[in-house]
């Protein structure tokens, strides 16, 4: 193992499966000369030439289809979102073309392919660039999300969804690029399931279920809570979907109490349908009412103290957890 | 502006001034950590927005993309409301909440401000649509980058426009790069104006770091469509002196290339003709960009001593629930 950063990680995994197959190409804005907007694809121009890593123009309706459409006939495209609020852009491809095709065909036509990007909100981009877009896409029957928040669960997640035979929608975050975490070393082939949770802290008094940005704000407070003398136990998703039930389940019958911390908003948030689930499968392990921690109900605002106030926090989860645990 | 009348070229020179000291200003300002998010600077394009919006009435349409500070300032959004926008303040043109891409100014005929590459041409042309709807005789003036012209939403509204004949320019703003992607690199046409004659619109490409033709240009094409509606092109061909955003170091050009073009400045251009005209002196150019620096410091102190909205009125943005006294 050795300490990389979640933008390393990406590009490994990038490298890795355009290596490995010829099939495999990149195409996005700004991804070839620029090395992408948030250097993930740095390299890989010189590596792999302008054949199968392709700058487009912004079209990201046109370009989005035109992976779907080589999907169609046998490439494994990566199509990359500047960010995932570009991707609205793109809604018709994603939605109706990619995860409708093979049941419309009667079966015929699977659609092997990647979108990527970072998700969510970063830091002042204001309404149009803060979309947290995983609920929308993980409200689809035929596409497949993830949302990793370490370097090695980017890394397995990315070399996985490249692999998948079906739409896959790997969620980055803007704001997780720079972080460090440890990975096997490159000789090592790192593969991580999709529907497949990390318990990324053991604990016994409350499960704190998270993804993405969520996860590094949910362990440091889990670090809190202990001098509180609660335990919190951090139930990373990894993938929103397919879900990892039973990662869950288990957590809830040995702690009793969740809580759950999106990045998305309240309504038909991602929490929604996980609070529905364990309320239906294991009612009678609940101590308490789950609570959801998300963004409020309200277009993302510019100025810094607003934002700050509409996005899930340190101070919102720790109440939320202390409410549950009746503490 | 009334109809006929023509504006101040003086006057016209202190706004380029104004915008570029503005943006120098913010540009030190970010850097300062005052400014947050994406912050996309004009210099260098000043010609190209003081030009149109000279050949327009006050009571015409505009909007813009999200390199909007300039068109802004144009409008005549005070450099307070701009820089206090900025600094994510109540006081700022879309109070504090939609920052430097997303300026709005109502009152002064501004609607944005819009940071979604494309997004924003169609609501041109809906705008467009109001006004002859409406049979009044005002203009839309839509102002884009060439990255546009290869969004869908862009070649949609273009066929909306022609189909309708409804009284539009579209401005295309062709600073030869989107982010790090050259026009050559993007589009497949020689020229973007080319992208007119697909959908039957005339056009005409004008030197951008021209004042004079740049409002000539508009002037023309506004009267003639003012007497009966029509969509009009102009290819205006500019340069951006700074990178993309303040996060971009342009390592994408030379600067041979940049240096080209900083000789050809569009504030030194209008000076040296005024000048030669005999309308400006040395010491009244030296008066005016000494009153520009002077209206941003103000503006910088302004914004800082603002307020900003208190965190529970957010709630009073999400939904319109009638006009707020
Ligand atoms: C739909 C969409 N895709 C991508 C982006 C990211 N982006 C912001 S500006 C830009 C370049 C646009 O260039 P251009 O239209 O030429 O305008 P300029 O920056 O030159 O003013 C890109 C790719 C975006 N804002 N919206």
């Amino acid at each position: 193992m050795r300490e990389i950063t979640y933008r390393q990680a990406l590009n490994e995994a990038l490298a890795e499966e355009l290596e490995r197959d010829p099939n495999v190409f990149l195409m996005g804005e700004e991804v070839a000369e620029y090395h992408g907007a948030y250097k993930v694809s740095q390299g890989l121009l010189e590596r792999f030439g302008p054949r199968r890593i392709i700058d487009t123009p912004i079209s990201e309706n046109g370009f989005a289809g035109l992976g779907i459409g080589a999907a169609m006939v046998g490439l494994r495209p990566i199509i990359e979102f500047m960010t995932f609020s570009f991707s609205l852009v793109a809604f018709d491809q994603v939605v109706n073309n990619a995860p409708n095709m093979f049941l419309m065909s009667g079966g015929q036509f699977n659609i092997p392919i990647t979108f990527r990007g970072p998700n969510g909100p970063a830091h002042q981009l204001a309404a149009t660039h803060s979309h947290a877009t995983e609920n929308f896409y993980a409200s689809v029957p035929g596409l497949k999300v993830c949302a990793p928040a370490t370097p090695r669960d980017a890394k397995g997640l990315l070399k996985t969804a490249v692999r998948d035979d079906n739409p896959v929608l790997v969620l980055e975050a803007e704001l997780l690029y720079s972080s460090k975490g440890m990975v096997e070393p490159p000789d090592e082939e790192l593969l991580i399931p999709l529907g497949k949770a990390d318990v990324k802290r053991e604990g016994s008094d409350v499960s704190v279920i998270c993804y993405a940005q969520t996860v590094p704000l949910a362990l440091k407070v889990a670090a809190q809570l202990e001098e509180e003398d609660i335990s919190a136990e951090i139930v990373d998703l990894r993938s929103i979907k397919p879900l990892d039930e039973k990662t869950i389940f288990d957590s809830v019958a040995k702690t009793h109490r969740v809580v759950i911390v999106e990045q998305d908003h309240p309504f038909c948030g991602v929490g929604a349908e996980i609070c529905y689930r364990i309320q239906k499968n294991i009612f009678d392990a609940l101590d308490a009412p789950i609570l959801r921690v998300s963004q409020e109900d309200v277009p993302m605002p510019y100025n810094e103290r607003l934002e700050k106030s509409v996005l899930p926090n340190a101070d919102k989860l720790f109440a939320a957890v202390k409410q549950v645990c009746y503490a | 502006m009334q109809p006929g009348e023509q504006r101040d070229e003086v006057e016209m020179l202190s706004l380029m001034l104004l915008i570029r000291r503005f943006e120098e200003r913010a540009s030190q300002q970010y850097q300062a950590q005052k400014i947050g998010g994406f912050c996309h600077l004009y210099i260098g394009q000043e010609a190209v927005v003081t030009g149109a919006l000279a050949a327009v009435r006050d009571d015409d349409y505009v909007i813009t993309a999200y390199r909007d500070h300039a068109h802004a300032l144009a409008r005549g959004t005070s450099a307070d409301a701009c820089m206090a926008e900025l600094f994510g303040k109540e006081t700022g043109c879309s109070r504090g909440l939609g920052g430097s891409m997303h300026f709005f100014d109502r009152k002064n005929h501004m609607y944005g401000g819009h940071a979604i590459v494309g997004a924003h041409v169609p609501l041109a042309v809906g705008m467009a649509f109001a006004i002859k709807y409406r049979d009044e005789d005002r203009v839309t003036l839509c102002f884009f980058g060439d990255g546009a012209i290869n969004q869908g939403s862009f070649h949609e509204a273009l066929n909306l426009a022609a189909l309708y004949k409804l009284p539009i320019v579209f401005i295309c703003e062709n600073n030869l790069f989107a982010m790090g992607t050259s026009v050559k690199r993007s589009t497949s046409l020689k020229q973007i104006i080319d992208r007119a004659e697909g959908y039957d619109i005339p056009g005409e490409i004008v030197d951008g770091m021209n004042f004079r033709e740049v409002r000539d240009k508009v002037a023309e094409i506004v009267d003639s469509i003012r007497k009966e509606a029509h969509p009009a092109f102009l290819e205006v061909r500019t340069y951006r002196y700074r990178g993309h955003s303040m996060s971009d170091p342009a390592s994408y050009r030379t600067k041979q290339e940049l240096e080209k073009y900083r000789l050809d400045d569009p504030i030194t251009r209008l000076r040296a003709q005024l000048t030669r005209e005999g309308k400006l002196t040395n010491e009244q150019f030296d008066m005016l960009d000494k009153r520009a620096k002077e209206t941003v410091l103000a503006a910088v102190k302004f914004a800082e001593k603002s307020p900003q909205m208190p965190v529970e009125e957010v709630y009073d943005y999400v939904y319109f629930n009638g006009a707020k006294e």
